[in-house]
């Protein structure tokens, strides 16, 4: 075993110990958003031609259940540690600030993709789901746990105390997911907020994802890609330099 | 590995801690297999000195290596060569004994270290906890783990901050037992404590830290020898001490009396007038200098 391999493993075990919490929880509070938006707006809303509510909704929820739970797991899984003390027990063996990073990023982008598959396991029986497009599914599905795995770790070791972290949870990371087509097409908003909608890397994220499920979307899911793959690139770059320099970890 | 390579060394280490400043130009060497001290009051600087030997924190200036390599630029071979037991008892909540030392073993990239793992738990006592989560271990129990956490690489440089603190005697004896025996089988030992007698009972030599600077530095038995005050107790069947002697024969409380000498020619003295007085000693006790006074005295001088 390598110390990645270790490193990686332990972030494996400690999502698999609260497996209720990790992956239960989230998966049960997609079903309740589906059961509760598809009850009031199935028969209303029509979004794209020929796809019900319910069959535009799920991609979105799984996307969305994704993102919220790559971010957790890095990002609880430092803060914890760095409360608790035991980061140390990381810090001082022979890992390589990379390791370090690809470790809780592969934990995180598990996490995401385990939490994905049951959300889909348990919604896809409320709508028809054609999936044209399997690879598109999982460059997505990859790319955006990847980004919030990444943003995870950067908020954990930012952080100093579970309140910053809440902070930065419930002021950036829900609110981009929220707002960024979920529940809604960005076509149904007046122009300006579609303009707005644009500048969220959140949005493409979720757009992609959803033309991999039904087929449709609001743009280009090349273009979406380019715009994840730029996000990963660069938090990642981010992430790795202040690992690098030791920022609140090494000083 | 050529004994000539200090287990430990620094040089020039300086640290500051925005308005503190925790190291002010540290050097010194640990030979291969000594037991070295380090002592000081709190804030001397002996934790950021062990944190940056660890990599725990970098140093503004100055080297540091364990077993020649470099903290910096040769990490991994230095964090292999050193385990550290840190001061503050942290663990993992997560996990069991067993699981915690596995994965503390894997994060050095050791496979296959069942053996070691069970022989430690063994030595610390920790093997009927081997499947207790480690947060329903007492806090005696949760000191040991974080011994043995340090010892699954069987780093031949082992440094213990504070490893007694709140500890009760037993577990306290049986790790020094184990220490000493992990010193005599060629481990360096690095130790900071606040028990001076345990310093002065384990350490082949010590160092002695004030606000960042190193004060004294010499083996234990050198630096016992830089202060001669005995102390002598008595319990006398009068409360009449001679005049000449009342500035120094002092209440020790509990009906005694104390007298700070340094030779053994003005105890004797003492004795002469108090029988010429028609005082009689009832009992005496005799307390030769220890660590303490040393470090009490140099303390106040530097």
């Amino acid at each position: 075993m390598s110390g990645l391999s270790a490193l990686f493993y332990k972030e494996l075990l400690r999502f698999w110990k609260v497996v209720v919490q990790t992956v239960v929880a989230p998966v049960v509070t997609a079903l309740l958003y589906l059961l509760i938006f598809s009850h009031v707006l199935e028969a209303h809303v029509e979004v794209y031609p020929g796809v019900s509510y319910t069959s535009f909704l799920v991609p979105g929820l799984v996307m969305m259940s994704m993102l919220q739970n790559a971010f957790s797991n890095s990002s609880s899984s430092l803060i914890q540690s760095k409360m608790m003390g035991s980061i140390v027990f990381v810090l001082l063996p022979p890992l390589s600030y990379l390791e370090f990073f690809l470790a809780y990023l592969g934990a995180s982008i598990l996490r995401g993709l385990v939490v994905g598959l049951g959300v889909l396991a348990v919604t896809l029986w409320f709508a028809p789901l054609p999936m044209p497009h399997l690879g598109w599914l999982l460059a997505y599905a990859l790319l955006a746990c990847g980004i919030m795995g990444a943003l995870g770790i950067l908020a954990g070791v930012w952080a100093e105390k579970f309140d910053q972290l809440a902070a930065f949870q419930n002021f950036l990371i829900l609110p981009l997911t929220f707002l960024s087509g979920v529940f809604y097409s960005i076509h149904s908003l007046p122009a300006f907020w579609q303009s707005v909608s644009h500048a969220n890397p959140v949005f493409y994220l979720i757009d992609g994802f959803r033309y991999a499920f039904v087929g449709q979307s609001d743009t280009d899911p090349l273009l979406g890609l380019l715009v994840a793959s730029t996000c990963f690139v660069a938090i990642s770059a981010i992430t790795l330099v202040l690992l690098r320099s030791g920022y609140k970890l090494r000083h | 590995m050529s004994q000539a390579i200090p287990a430990i060394r620094v040089s020039a280490l300086h640290k500051q801690f925005r308005q503190t400043r925790a190291l002010d130009g540290v050097s010194l060497e640990v030979r291969q297999g000594e037991f070295f001290g380090l002592l000081g009051p709190n804030g001397a600087g002996k934790t950021t000195l062990i944190s940056i030997l660890a990599g725990l924190t970098r140093a503004d200036s100055g080297h540091a290596a364990i077993m020649g390599h470099d903290v910096v630029r040769d990490y991994r071979q230095s964090r292999r060569a050193l385990g550290v037991v840190p001061q503050e008892l942290v663990y993992d909540p997560f996990f069991n004994v067993r699981e915690t030392l596995r994965i503390q073993s894997g994060f050095f990239g050791l496979k296959h270290n069942e053996a070691w793992v069970d022989e430690i738990m063994h030595h610390l006592d920790l093997t009927q906890h081997a499947d207790k989560n480690t947060q329903s271990l007492s806090g005696g129990m949760k000191r040991r783990l974080l011994v043995a956490q340090a010892l699954v690489h069987k780093p031949p440089v082992i440094v213990l901050d504070e490893p007694t603190a709140g500890v009760d005697v037993d577990l306290r004896r049986s790790l020094w037992a184990f220490i000493s025996r992990l010193n005599r089988e060629g481990h360096t030992i690095l130790l900071t404590t606040h028990y001076l007698e345990e310093a002065e009972a384990l350490c082949g030599r010590i160092a002695m830290l004030k606000a960042g600077r190193i004060v004294a530095l010499d083996e234990t038995k050198n630096l016992l020898k830089l202060t001669n005050e005995h102390c002598a107790q008595f319990r006398l069947d009068k409360e009449s001490i001679p005049e000449i002697w009342q500035s120094r024969v002092v209440h020790g409380g509990d009906g005694s009396w104390r007298f700070n000498f340094s030779e053994y020619s003005d105890l004797e003295a003492v004795l002469a007038d108090l029988r010429g007085a028609g005082v009689r000693v009832l009992e005496m006790r005799l307390q030769e200098p220890d660590l303490e006074d040393v470090f009490t005295d140099i303390m106040k001088r530097a």
